[in-house]
């Protein structure tokens, strides 16, 4: 079967339709900016070098390319990322010990704390080259994008529901087609969702990666990133206004370009049954689906994939003797377990020798103290947030007419990069000589609170028509209105906006507490300032000390709070 | 003798329940699938038989005796041996043509080729036309029907069915099963024996050579029936008719204890597994006995009929008014007990009071909890230490079901109460020791 020509023969033969003609310009363009772009990342550059940089509106669009290839490299890797570590984690109980509880780990370290570690590293790893700063900073964004997706893909690929499982087995798909024809496909809809949370996070720490400034090394690549970080050490705040609108160009060119088809087209991967009203639409895709040989590409590389799976088939069944289930032995499990716990002790007693040679226990200590600042800051503001959204979000759901055109402006608004605002608001504060410890602090939930409206949104629409019926009926007013119909209704919703917001919050504490515009710099007391200015003096021993901190912070909400609501509103409060 | 294609052997099998007790589902099975019929498997939920049939299909190892395949051992799914799912297991984001060709691709056969045979397997089964249709988009009848093609087109020896027609409505059931006879018939495919796992009775007679009844606790066969009859057969036929009242006595034989037969043991244990029987429902069937047209007595099958209810519906809420003793079963027949008569005359508290009274008699389950509750200064008690009790023996959904029937029934015969927030069990409020039996 594999004499067959390459190319189908409908591309050699038969015309291009109007539609080819006209989506032409589009693919060509994308190109050529491709390949510009990609050219401009792997040129010569020696450590020291400063690369212009300019605050002229014509060179943004320049800069939104740069940052756009970077973050789609970074979503790139974060694929592959999520793939193999779902693949492993879910197949292998060995694996599954070690990952998981690693990858809770890795996703509560603050982006910064990776990058101010590796951006050596990868500079030593291409001398002479800008790639290796390029590296650098496409892992940075990688880090803020990859963990939530792994997450998902694990959790679905873990959920996929018996019957279906079974299927495969009766009809012999092997490790390989299982994964493209069951795992994947199942796991596509959390994924996709979960990427374009990604890319909205990915703005967010953009300056941070871009502008790169570690233990005393300031290198700024090309990007909006840079520019935003150069514009406000220069107070242009006509530049940030560009920079404003330039990320808003970009992100509606990508939504439109690449999220909006994507999710049209894999609406086909819901599991749910019944057809969706609110079928998500894409011109693009519509426009591609009218093109003959844009077509025929896709459907070359489908046939391609297919192609694999003769090569990766099962070539046994059941009655062989290969499908014999082999025990495993306990003791390996055994030593495996051991050289767990081994390796847990070491480093326990590496932290304990660390911390007492290089820090100190008061300056632990202190770190605790201002970890509990931090955290009273978060709980307070989201509980603000969701005092103020709640009703609003609710009434929003209840009115049909509005609710899916706020939604979609709701979830526009968590993809913006508040970071931009954040000049504005020390002008403020430096004016009015305000307390920047309690006026930096809403900040942090300026950008997460939009996810508390959404999914306060989504829940309120969903309220059974019946059971609103009922409480009309039953003349449900004011306060019992709310505690025995209202928030009871959306509270799971609630619950899992809240989560988002709460972990969102923590990471954008260190972007929020310490604010700078220009010379001015002004700092909250809390964990987040802390982790900045540790890692604007380079102080490595006290960078890890702040990130652990943070790590165990966010891991103990998230086990003592969020997880107990979240049962708790599965068990009691769902329809 | 037709030569065996699939043959089990004192095939036993138990799983590990959440505490790490070993349960035993099945036990000492032996069974032989031969060439050229069809076997029905009956029994009630938890009774083992679809585990049996996954062990056949390769899904689930044994732990005891052996499978054997075309005498080979079985150690995992075979390509001669093809499924079909209650829940139809299709892929919803393939086209009917893709989920057909799922099997056959998985083998690698070549597309031209794999389209050529999926496309015959769509029209045989009447699909032809929905070859590009997403599952999403057709009945539960027609998505069955592309489970049938998907398990056909790979030309299997034996056809498994797990409940392949539960998921459906009554008359959606009877089309595709006639369908599936008809091939069978004209031998249309290339199948040489069907196994079908039922809850329906009737279904079973009809399409069976041999019917299988399965006991619960561990999970065996108890009873074999050979169903002689030719094929068409016609539901309404006095031989039909009589196999099924036939059924109807084994499957209800030694359940409950007010009726039992001389041969089966009672099983006394706390962890009795309690049929799942919704008390509106059973008040609704003892009041429907009474009725002129029952007058006190009447045939299963008819009374499934007459209700409206399936087989796996009655059978369960027949059972608990046995074990009640407000009705009695014998030999496929539900009869009322004077208790019974008086239960439906009474008004509601006395109805109350009499199930109460029944319930700490003759279920040792409510009985303990009862007596727990009445040791307990406060009266109360979390659910969580009869549910590990109850784990021992059942697994955990089984006995959080089982744990929820009791608590249902005694919550009706106000014997105890129950908050579903707390999780806990008391005593009635103003409850002192005047109702305790």
């Amino acid at each position: 079967m594999f004499d067959k020509p390459f190319f189908p023969r409908q591309v050699v033969e038969s015309p291009p339709n109007k539609w080819d003609w006209a989506l032409l310009p589009l693919v060509l363009g994308i190109l050529v900016l491709l390949a510009y772009g990609g050219s401009q990342m792997a040129r010569p550059y020696q450590v020291g070098e400063t690369l212009p940089l300019s605050l002229d509106p014509i060179v943004l669009p320049y800069y939104l390319m740069r940052t756009t290839l970077r973050m789609f490299l970074a979503l790139g890797c974060s694929l592959v990322f999520a793939c193999v570590f779902a693949v492993l984690a879910a197949k292998y109980k060995a694996a599954e010990k070690v990952l998981v509880p690693l990858l809770d780990i890795l996703q509560s370290i603050p982006i910064l704390g990776f990058l101010s570690i590796t951006v050596t590293g990868f500079i030593a790893l291409f001398p002479g080259n800008l790639f290796g700063v390029e590296c650098a900073a496409i892992f940075a964004i990688f880090t803020s994008q990859a963990w939530n997706m792994a997450f998902s893909v694990y959790q679905s690929m873990r959920t996929v529901p018996a019957e279906l499982k079974e299927a495969g087995r009766v009809f012999q798909l092997s490790g390989w087609q299982r994964f493209w024809r069951l795992e994947l496909p199942f796991a596509m809809p959390g994924l996709l969702w979960n990427m374009m949370m990604s890319m909205s996070g990915g703005w967010f720490f953009v300056v941070a990666a871009e502008a790169i400034s570690v233990s005393n090394q300031s290198i700024r690549l090309p990007g909006v990133g840079s520019y935003i970080s150069l514009a406000i050490e220069q107070k242009n705040l006509g530049a940030i206004g560009w920079a404003i609108a330039g990320m808003l160009v970009g992100i509606i060119l990508y939504d439109q370009l690449f999220f909006r088809p994507l999710l049209a087209w894999a609406d086909k991967f819901r599991f749910e049954e019944g057809s969706n009203e609110h079928a998500p639409q894409s011109w693009l895709l519509a426009w591609l689906r009218r093109t003959d040989r844009v077509q025929a590409m896709t459907n070359q590389a489908f046939a391609l994939l297919e192609r694999s799976f003769v090569v990766f088939k099962r070539d046994y069944d059941g009655t062989s003797i290969r499908a014999r289930a082999k025990p495993i032995d306990p003791r390996i499990e055994r030593v495996w377990d051991t050289v767990l716990a081994a390796a847990v002790l070491l480093a326990v007693y590496r932290l304990v020798g660390f911390v007492h040679g290089e820090v100190g226990w008061g300056e632990v200590a202190h770190v605790f103290v201002l970890g509990f600042y931090t955290m009273i800051r978060v709980l307070v503001l989201i509980a603000l947030a969701a005092a103020v959204w709640v009703p609003i979000g609710i009434w929003i759901g209840m009115n049909p007419l509005w609710s899916g055109r706020l939604q979609a402006v709701a979830q526009f608004l968590a993809a913006f990069p508040v970071n931009l605002v954040f000049p504005i608001v020390v002008v403020f504060i430096v004016h009015w000589h305000l307390n920047p410890n309690l006026w930096l602090s809403p900040l942090m939930v300026l950008g997460t609170q939009w996810y508390i409206l959404f999914n306060v949104i989504a829940g309120a629409s969903t309220v059974p028509t019946e059971l609103r019926y009922a409480a009309q009926n039953l003349g449900l007013t004011g306060w019992l209105k709310w505690k025995r119909y209202l928030l009871p209704a959306v509270f799971p919703s609630f619950v899992t906006g809240a989560i988002t917001a709460s972990g969102g919050s923590w990471n954008a504490s260190i972007v929020s507490e310490y604010v700078s515009w220009g010379s001015t710099t002004l700092q909250a007391q809390g964990l987040g300032s802390y982790i900045a200015h540790m890692t604007a003096v380079g102080d490595f021993p006290r960078i890890a000390l702040g990130i652990g901190v943070m790590c165990v912070f966010v891991m103990g909400m998230n086990h003592f709070v969020w997880r107990r609501l979240y049962r708790l509103a599965e068990d009691r409060m769902h329809f | 003798m037709a030569q065996a294609i699939v043959e089990l052997k004192g095939v036993g099998k138990s799983f590990r329940s959440a505490d790490g007790t070993a349960r035993s589902v099945l036990e000492g099975v032996d069974f032989r699938l031969a060439e050229g019929e069809i076997v029905s498997l009956l029994g009630q939920s938890g009774s083992g038989k679809s585990t049996m049939l996954r062990i056949m299909a390769g899904l689930i190892g044994v732990d005891g005796g052996e499978v054997r395949y075309r005498d080979q051992p079985l150690f995992g799914p075979a390509r001669g041996i093809s499924m079909v799912f209650q829940s139809f297991a299709l892929f919803p984001w393939l086209t009917v043509q893709q989920n057909v060709e799922l099997g056959l691709e998985a083998r690698g056969v070549a597309p031209a080729e794999r389209a050529r045979r999926a496309v015959a397997a769509i029209e045989l089964i009447g699909l032809a036309g929905f070859e590009g249709a997403l599952p999403r988009e057709l009945s539960g009848g027609m998505r069955q029907r592309v489970g049938i093609a998907r398990a056909l087109v790979v030309e299997p020896e034996v056809l498994l069915m797990d409940e392949a027609f539960s998921a459906l409505d009554v008359l959606t059931g009877e089309r595709l099963r006639e369908d599936i006879l008809d091939l069978w018939r004209r031998r249309a495919m290339p199948t040489k024996a069907i196994l079908v796992v039922s809850h329906n009775i009737e279904e079973a007679v009809l399409m069976a050579d041999r019917v299988l009844i399965f006991a619960s606790d561990p999970g065996r066969v108890r009873f074999q029936l050979a169903v002689q009859l030719p094929r068409p057969r016609d539901p309404d036929s006095p031989n039909v008719r009589a196999l099924i009242d036939e059924v109807y006595a084994l499957m209800t034989a030694g359940s409950g204890r007010a009726g039992r037969r001389g041969e089966e043991p009672v099983v006394t244990n706390l962890a009795e597994r309690l049929p799942e029987a919704d008390i509106g429902r059973m008040e609704g069937l003892l009041e429907r006995l009474v009725d002129d047209a029952f007058n006190g007595r009447a045939d299963l099958p008819k009374l499934a009929e007459d209700t409206a209810l399936t087989d796996d519906e009655l059978l369960p809420l027949a059972q608990a008014l046995s074990l009640l003793g407000l009705a009695r079963l014998a030999d496929g027949d539900l009869h009322i007990t004077p208790l019974g008569r008086r239960y439906v005359d009474g008004e509601h508290t006395l109805r109350q009071e009499i199930f109460g009274q029944q319930l700490l008699t003759h279920v040792p389950l409510a009985a303990h909890i009862r007596h727990s509750l009445e040791q307990e200064p406060s009266g109360e008690l979390s659910d969580k230490p009869f549910l590990r009790l109850l784990s021992e023996s059942l697994d955990a959904a089984e006995a959080e079901r089982v744990l929820g029937t009791a608590i249902e029934w005694g919550r009706h015969g106000e014997v105890y109460e129950y908050d579903f927030h707390t999780g806990l069990i008391h005593l009635p409020a103003g409850d002192t020791e005047a109702e305790s039996a």
